[in-house]
């Protein structure tokens, strides 16, 4: 009864392949696009941006309305945003409170598609004609450094602003090394960039590939957990071994969907707070 | 595993979005909560004024009533002991009134009687001239007896 290897190799192939204009062969093309990604992306973003606009509208309408229902909800989560970009930035930025509320709900929908079936909308899309969907937005590359390179884009610009470019460039060549001997001190300055610079870029690499990672092997197992009922299908209800596959297949799915609930919210939340302490950094004087 | 162009238009729609929120968003949200926030605030304290003065008032009234109640205890005690005062100046005045009129009526007692013994005496003078005259069988002189009969009639 087991699916040939061939088989398990062509339906995991068709899990980690994007809805491209065309194959992409190198790691880096600028000419290839991942439709799936861009279309759910700019989905879910619609999703955020409308819903909490919405509530933000009615919300200044007036405050002698008692909130209720999606507007405590949305309340919330801007308040508890609000809370954590407090513990941790003091000044007046008023980017990174919005910038934090944007990442955390948009991650968090992203993250949150890992939760739709493994299969439903690739074969809905199947069947209006589409080869490949992939749903999850941040078990791209694309999109997961598009969102940390934003970031770290902000970190430069701020970092900058702030400081001056003299004072960003001291920044980076100053520490953690310094002598009072300028000779000496001469000769840290290219140890400290070296490390200075791969902290830096570790920042929005270590941001992407964490998210990346945790919701990619997420996807992963959902579809390792829809492999064992592969080859059965609707054969699998003709036989008792083929109902213990599919309640295991249920059972574990289930328990996997719960704690994934976990991760997804987790990794979120990881990323705000990152975002936020790389941004509260950038404004810091050392 | 690769990188293309999705990895721009994400950082435009992210860019977009992250624009959107803070011009939109996040003050429109934030703006209206704080402000309750603050009407809460100001409704809670209000409340905590208006308990307060309510005590305060509670307090107020309870002392004058207390007040109230002394004075009203004063002044039934004023009433009670002017009233006592009152009854015992009747009283006296009563007594006095009436120990007056026993003396008035004795003294007219005695003079009544006076006068009664006075006329008794008169009309004894008289008869006694009479029986007198009647026994001489004689007119008595009355001017030249008079004294006479005067000093018999104080006699009697």
């Amino acid at each position: 009864m087991a699916a040939a290897p061939s088989q398990i190799g062509g339906y995991i192939l068709e899990h980690l392949t994007f809805l491209t204009n065309k194959p992409q062969t190198t790691l880096v093309n600028f000419t290839v696009i991942d439709y799936d990604t861009v279309f759910f992306s700019v989905l879910l973003a619609v999703l955020f941006a409308g819903s909490f606009y919405m509530v933000a509208r009615r919300a200044a309408a007036g405050t002698d309305r008692v909130p209720r229902g999606f507007q405590s909800f949305v309340e919330m989560i801007v308040e508890w945003v609000d809370s954590q970009v407090k513990d941790v930035y003091h000044g007046t930025n008023r980017l990174i409170a919005p910038l934090a509320l944007t990442i955390f709900c948009w991650v968090y929908l992203f993250n949150f598609m890992d939760l739709v079936p493994v299969d439903l909308l690739p074969d809905i899309a199947k069947s209006v004609g589409l080869a490949h969907l992939k749903v999850v937005p941040s078990t791209d590359l694309n999109g997961v450094f598009g969102l940390s390179l934003t970031v770290f884009v902000l970190m430069i610009f701020y970092s900058i602003k702030v400081k001056g470019p003299l004072g960003f460039l001291a920044e980076l060549t100053l520490h953690p090394f310094s002598s009072k001997n300028k000779l000496v001190q001469a000769l840290f300055v290219p140890v400290n960039f070296l490390l200075e610079s791969v902290t830096l870029i570790a920042r929005p690499v270590s941001l992407a590939l964490r998210l990346f990672g945790n919701i990619f092997a997420g996807e992963m197992i959902f579809v390792l957990l829809a492999l064992l009922t592969l080859v059965h299908s609707w054969a699998a209800l003709a036989s008792l071994s083929g109902w213990a596959l599919m309640l295991l297949q249920a059972v574990l799915t289930f328990a996997w969907g719960v704690f994934h609930l976990l991760i997804i919210t987790i990794q979120a939340f990881i990323f705000m707070v990152l975002t936020i302490v790389y941004l509260a950094m950038a404004h810091e004087h050392h | 595993m690769h990188i293309n162009l999705t990895l721009v238009i994400q950082m435009a729609v992210f860019a977009v979005l992250i624009w959107f929120t803070m011009k939109f968003v996040w003050p429109m949200i934030l703006g209206p909560m704080q402000e309750r926030e603050r009407r809460i605030a100001q409704g809670l304290a209000a409340a905590n004024k208006g308990e307060e003065e309510l005590k305060q008032a509670r307090d107020g009234a309870e002392a004058i009533l207390r007040e109230a109640r002394e004075r009203a205890g004063v002044i039934v005690d004023q009433a009670q002991r002017s009233a006592n005062e009152i009854l015992e100046q009747a009283r006296s005045a009563a007594t006095q009134e009436g120990q007056r009129l026993v003396a008035a009526a004795q003294q007219q007692i005695e003079l009544d009687a006076a006068r009664a013994k006075e006329q008794l005496r008169q009309q004894v003078g008289a008869l006694a001239v009479a029986a007198a005259s009647k026994l001489l069988e004689r007119e008595i002189d009355a001017g030249a007896h008079e004294a006479l009969l005067n000093e018999f009639a104080a006699q009697l």
